[in-house]
């Protein structure tokens, strides 16, 4: 059984700052860290591989301090880490991101084949979710999204069974192998590491390949040249029509809290019952 | 490719068990104004198992074409099914605009589709606009954590598509006697093709709406003092059917399980309506909440920062405003309130 997960170095989006003049990002105010959905999606590999055996491999695609989420990942217990890493590759959207981390992936298959590829459910700078449904359909594997739990993994028949999160509830899925999913958080709790995966991610160099280390590669299609969308602008969200306290007794303000209400039916679908 | 043989705007209608999602109806809504700036029609496309008689809701909710493809191998949502339809509709029909719902299928089943058609997708989309000289899509949505907002563009491909958040757009009311053409194409998929199966799907419609899909909600914080005073926060929510949230303060108490914590380290939540009560105002409350359409505030600090993200502020004991809030909206017999729900 060979997993690949596919993780990626994000600014901590809970700490970062904008610059409220030029609105952008204020990079020094926010660290960069191991994508948390991909920390949880390289957990579900170990689990997996606790019982089937094999080897886990992570995969990212970033400058070349992203090694970082790396040997992260293999102190969750990853066995091998690979970084793509070129400046072709700079200011990929979610297309040219799916693209170049499928060459990656085809090159990772020659040396062993690869029966499940991991995405987290989305990364928290993106936000966007939509990176690994891309790969799969490049890769031309099923992809199962919102996974919440691995049910079943059947190496003979090469079949897993899936639980997928949906908006009420869940659906149980069976997919074949090869196939990608993409992990909620819910999925485990990260594990502490143990003392050896510590020493080992310490002094582990992952593998590094520029775009001329990857195969068949349409070099149009990668970073910003490869990538449909573009940012138009940007701008902080409108406040709605901002703070007015409203006076008078207790019950003078709910009086006038409850008429704003039902001026705003179209917010709020008060029903006066005739 | 020629961007001008492009028309038309498109929304996917997505229903599960034959009934439509809200989101699509909402985005029924959102694409009549775009398909009327751009003078085109507004399609909306309906993949399913016996779904034929939904065409009229899609027409009467603002479309004036019903893309339907019915089979029974597309009984339950699948990728690999449901985006070989799709791409069938839209290589055919080459509309320049395909809106989703951002719902787990409606996001995955864009993003399928995106990385097939070589376009653009923008994902859980809050504001929708176009640029009717250059005919372009403008897309805004929550950046770097919901900090600020970005506009996304798809200048040189098409069609454009985005993936819309549920419950910000608006659907029309309906209109029974609207007239619109319904054109039905055929997929000639094999059960033996498919590599996914549906083995069950579970609904839980126990559990109170997601927080995060909240259309009203009532969120509590430390000031309503103990778990009792807290009642007053669920008995609230109850008369007007919204989704209780509580500070992380109210959590570590206990008073509420994490699931219901609003903010940084809980869930971002856009609702239309959001009432905070006997709560400070902390940035970290704020971030997961601020973009609230209408934010009512009730605290006995005048001084306290939730008033500065308040639209409308009350500055009283909650123990006494709220019972008096409950005995104004029973009395105006207010029914479910908080859930918008379609005929
Ligand atoms: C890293 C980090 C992450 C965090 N993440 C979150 C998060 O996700 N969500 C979150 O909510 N917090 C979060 N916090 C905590 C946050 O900083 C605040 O401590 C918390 O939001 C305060 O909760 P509160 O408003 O309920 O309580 P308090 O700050 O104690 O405020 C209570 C308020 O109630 C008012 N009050 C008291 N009695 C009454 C009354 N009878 N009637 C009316 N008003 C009354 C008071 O005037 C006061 O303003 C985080 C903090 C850190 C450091
Ligand atoms: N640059 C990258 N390198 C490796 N994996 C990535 C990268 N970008 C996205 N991913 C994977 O795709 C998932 C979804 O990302 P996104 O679509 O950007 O929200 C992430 O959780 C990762 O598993």
């Amino acid at each position: 059984m060979h997993i690949v997960v596919c993780v990626k170095q994000v600014p901590d989006t809970k700490i970062i700052k904008i610059n409220p003049k030029t609105n952008t990002l204020d990079r020094r105010s926010a660290p960069a860290i191991l994508n948390p959905y991909d920390a949880h999606a390289v957990q579900e590999a170990v689990k997996i591989k606790k019982k089937t055996g094999g080897t886990v491999s992570v995969l990212s695609m970033g400058p070349p301090q992203a090694t970082a989420v790396i040997k992260k990942s293999i102190e969750i217990g990853a066995d091998q880490g690979f970084l793509i890493t070129d400046r072709a590759f700079a200011g990929a959207d979610t297309l040219a991101t799916s693209y170049a981390l499928s060459k990656a992936l085809e090159r990772i298959s020659k040396e062993e084949p690869v029966d499940m590829v991991i995405c987290g459910k989305h990364a928290i700078d993106g936000d966007t979710g939509q990176v690994g449904p891309g790969i799969a359909r490049r890769l031309d594997v099923p992809p199962v999204t919102n996974v919440i739990e691995v049910t079943e993994v059947n190496e003979q028949e090469k079949t897993v069974v899936i639980k997928r999160k949906l908006t009420n509830g869940y659906e149980l899925i069976q997919s074949q192998m090869p196939c990608l999913l993409t992990v909620e958080k819910e999925i485990n709790d990260i594990e502490y590491s143990p003392m050896p995966n510590m020493i080992k991610a310490a002094r582990y160099d992952p593998i590094i390949w520029a775009v001329s280390d990857l195969e068949d590669v349409d070099r149009s299609q990668l970073g910003l040249k490869g990538s449909p969308t573009i940012v138009g602008k940007m701008f902080t969200p409108p406040r709605p029509e901002g703070g007015k306290k409203l006076e008078g007794s207790a019950d003078e303000q709910v009086n006038q809290l409850i008429e704003i209400l039902l001026e705003k039916k179209d917010l709020f679908t008060l029903q006066s019952s005739k | 490719m020629n961007l001008d043989d492009y028309r038309g705007v498109w929304v996917f209608i997505e229903q599960n068990a034959g009934k439509i999602e809200g989101v699509s109806l909402e985005l029924l809504g959102a694409g009549r104004e775009l398909a009327d700036k751009l003078q085109v029609p507004l399609g909306g496309f309906l993949l399913g198992n016996e779904i034929k008689q939904l065409a009229n809701q899609v027409i009467a909710y603002g479309a004036d074409e019903v893309y339907m493809i019915d089979n029974p191998i597309l009984k339950h949502y699948r990728t690999e099914s449901y985006m070989k339809g799709v791409m069938l509709l839209a290589q055919k029909y080459m509309p320049e605009i395909i809106l989703y719902g951002a719902t787990p299928n409606g996001k995955d089943l864009a993003s399928a589709v995106a990385t097939d058609l070589n376009t653009g997708l923008t994902a859980d989309t809050t504001m929708l606009d176009v640029d009717v000289d250059n005919r372009l899509l403008e897309a805004s949505r929550p950046a770097f954590g919901g900090n600020i907002m970005a506009t996304i563009l798809c200048k040189k491909h098409r069609p454009q598509m985005a993936t819309v958040r549920p419950k910000v757009m608006k659907a029309l009311d309906p209109d029974s006697g609207r007239v619109g053409k319904v054109i039905e194409e055929k997929i000639t998929l094999q059960e033996e093709d498919m590599r996914t199966k549906v083995l069950k799907i579970v609904n839980d419609v126990t559990k109170k709406a997601n927080l995060a899909d909240a259309h009203v909600i009532v969120c509590g914080g430390k000031g309503m003092g103990d778990i009792q005073g807290f009642q007053l926060i669920h008995e609230l929510a109850e008369t007007i059917g919204a989704s209780v949230g509580g500070t992380r303060d109210v959590v570590e108490a206990g008073w509420l399980p994490h699931e219901q914590q609003v903010g940084q380290t809980g869930e971002t939540v856009t609702p239309k309506i959001y009432f905070a009560i006997g709560i400070s105002g902390a940035i970290q409350h704020v971030v997961g909440m601020k973009n609230s359409e209408l934010i009512i505030a009730i605290n006995k600090d005048p001084n306290a920062p939730i008033f500065d993200v308040a639209t409308y502020g009350i500055v009283g004991d909650a123990l006494e405003i709220v019972p008096k809030l409950i005995a104004q909206f029973k009395s105006q017999k207010v029914e479910q309130g908080g859930e918008l729900s379609y005929a």
